[in-house]
């Protein structure tokens, strides 16, 4: 659209390293639990969301990676 | 659930990396578009290159302020499922018919503003009217929310309020400074699928504990038999059936029609990410697309607020009481982070809310410094400069009304009673300018006279309107037609008032004044202007296809949770 990066770029970077971040923290919690666990914490929120995000983020970062023209 | 400091919640080292993450990757839009916003079409209207997807995202985003999740989340606890009813039928009849009667003629009038096509229809005193009552509203409200957004961020992380006052409008003012409208658009969209990204997790994990729909409602019936939190309509067939003391005409003709169709057709802060799009049918889609966003929008802001009244252990209170460890109202959503959010979670939550409070301040000052450049500084300062000098006024003006900004935010912290009045105030302003843009677009016969003195009267009733209540709160019963009527009764009835003034005035004035020749009014009023016609596309690409397929959603919704 505008030069060769879109936005849509944009939020693929983005969320595939909140996915990282936030995954990893998850399976560090699993290892660690925290001293006041949130409510439900046995779902382990952290690690599917993570996930969640992380296939989002690569989906729009691999789909809208500029391309050579 | 409160910290030892006081504060809300504390935030690990891996939150504060996702919140500085985020800073960096708008800061970084924002210097990667600077080079593509070169011309004032490209500062001020993003090139008029946007997609029906982009325009409509960025068109949603820059209405779903931090506040806006926080202050609904919290209506929603205090006055239940009917907080509903301001992003279904206070948003989408608006937006489609935004999308499908007045786009057309914004968008063929190739007006920079809402204030510009003003101009071109009735002249320009109906444009500075509009103009001047809009720039100053826009950096007001501005100012407030950043002075909202930075007392939130004190009492739910512990931070200083310059700090975040400072370093969230300063990012603003940078990433618009650089890439103009262009620039808060791409934003916008990022902060868009942030907003849903951190707060749906809110509400799926509240689904969880309460048993599901039927689980949170039964608890809540439990613990809130006095009152009907959970259904939209059934009890406002008297004002003092319902938590919000509001009648069912108040929602429909005050909220439904004038000032729904006010703000979300006429306010220049949305309306300018639609007059970006590419084309006529990418506008006129660009609304429905976010329409059907709007209509899912009470799932991550008014059903955390339901979920709270059924989960929350404590009961939460107005602002004036919540002392001495009690929580208000407008706590709920970080009340419901912290209950359920760990690490990494509670920093994509936290960056959810400050990306709300930084797409909704996008809005404002792109649209100040588009209506400050071209509809006052042009207009009677320099009308004759080049198109480099006005993107240079533009990006100087986005600068000025980040520090107005500021000031107003210093200001309101010295006179917190200021907020009280700013709803009233911004309302002043939305209902009558529908009303002038209305007739000015369905009826030729409105003349520039009649637009103008409408346009003044309505606003001026308005103001006379909240004054007499104010001096004299027993007028309530006049102006909202029942006695047991409260504060958000009053503005939808007010509203409606001043839009039947408006209009009243606007249709006399015409009828004993001149109007314009047909010629001048091409491509502005029905009747007067060639509206290209979708007939010949695919049935799934014509807007009013899906205007249908949204209204019967919408339909749907509303019967459901009757």
């Amino acid at each position: 659209m505008h030069g060769s990066l879109t936005i849509w770029f944009f939020i693929g970077v983005l969320l595939t390293c909140y996915g990282v971040l936030i995954t990893g923290a998850g399976i560090y919690e699993l290892y660690v639990p925290p001293t006041h666990p949130p409510v439900l914490s046995q779902l382990h929120t952290g690690i599917w969301w993570g996930a969640f995000l992380l296939v989002i983020g690569l989906f729009y970062f691999i789909k809208f990676y500029p391309k050579k023209s | 659930m409160q910290a030892a400091s006081g504060k809300l919640l504390s935030l690990s080292t891996i939150d504060l990396f996702v919140i500085g993450l985020y800073f960096v990757m708008v800061l970084g839009i924002g210097l990667y578009l600077k080079r593509f916003t070169k011309t004032g079409e490209d500062f001020f209207l993003a090139g008029r290159d946007m997609s029906a997807w982009i325009a409509g995202l960025s068109f949603v985003a820059a209405n779903l302020g931090s506040l806006e999740l926080m202050g609904w989340a919290g209506s929603a606890y205090q006055y239940g499922i009917l907080a509903a009813h301001w992003y279904w039928i206070g948003a989408i009849p608006a937006m489609l018919f935004l999308a499908i009667v007045m786009m057309p003629f914004y968008y063929i009038s190739k007006t920079h503003s809402v204030p510009g096509y003003l101009k071109l229809r009735f002249g320009e005193p109906s444009r500075m009217l509009s103009a001047v009552s809009f720039g100053f509203m826009t950096v007001l409200m501005s100012g407030i929310n950043m002075y909202s957004m930075a007392l939130v961020m004190r009492i739910i992380l512990g931070w200083d309020i310059s700090f975040s006052i400072w370093v969230s409008s300063l990012t603003v003012m940078a990433y618009v400074f650089l890439g103009g409208l262009l620039s808060a658009i791409f934003n916008e969209v990022l902060q868009f699928f942030l907003i849903w990204l951190g707060a749906i997790v809110i509400s799926i994990l509240g689904l969880v504990e309460a048993g599901g729909w039927s689980g949170m409602v039964q608890k809540i019936h439990e613990r809130w038999p006095q009152q009907d939190y959970t259904h939209m309509w059934l009890g406002l067939g008297s004002f003092s059936d319902n938590p919000m003391g509001i009648h069912w005409t108040g929602i429909v003709l005050g909220l439904g029609f004038v000032i729904s169709f006010g703000y979300w057709t006429t306010d220049f802060l949305v309306v300018q990410r639609v007059l970006a799009a590419k084309d006529l049918r990418a506008a006129q889609m660009a609304p429905i697309i976010g329409s059907a966003f709007k209509m899912a929008v009470p799932f991550i802001v008014i059903l955390p607020g339901l979920l709270a009244l059924a989960v929350l252990p404590d009961h939460l209170v107005g602002e004036a009481q919540a002392v001495n460890g009690l929580h208000s109202y407008n706590e709920v959503l970080p009340l419901m982070l912290a209950r359920y959010c760990g690490p990494g979670l509670l920093g994509l939550g936290i960056t959810a809310l400050i990306a709300g409070f930084m797409s909704g301040m996008a809005g404002n000052v792109s649209a100040f410094a588009t209506v400050w450049t071209y509809d006052i500084y042009r207009a009677t300062m320099n009308k004759n400069a080049t198109d480099a000098h006005y993107v240079s006024v533009g990006r100087w003006c986005t600068v000025l009304g980040v520090l107005v900004s500021i000031g107003t935010a210093y200001l309101v912290m010295q006179f917190a009673s200021i907020m009280d009045y700013v709803q009233a105030l911004f309302s002043f302003f939305i209902a009558p300018l529908f009303g002038t843009v209305i007739f000015g677009m369905l009826w030729k016969r409105a003349t520039p006279a009649g637009g103008f003195w409408g346009l003044l009267c309505g606003t001026v009733s308005s103001i006379a309107m909240w004054a007499w209540v104010k001096l004299d709160p027993s007028a309530i019963r006049y102006i909202a037609l029942s006695p047991h009527a409260k504060d958000m009764a009053e503005n939808m009835y007010r509203a409606l008032w001043s839009w039947i003034i408006c209009s009243a005035v606007t249709v006399v004035v015409s009828l004993l004044t001149t109007p314009k020749p047909n010629s001048e009014l091409a491509g502005l009023v029905y009747g007067e202007t060639d509206i290209p016609s979708s007939s010949a596309l695919p049935l799934v690409q014509r807007p009013l296809f899906w205007v249908c397929v949204v209204g019967v959603v919408f339909t749907i919704l509303n019967i459901i949770f009757w």
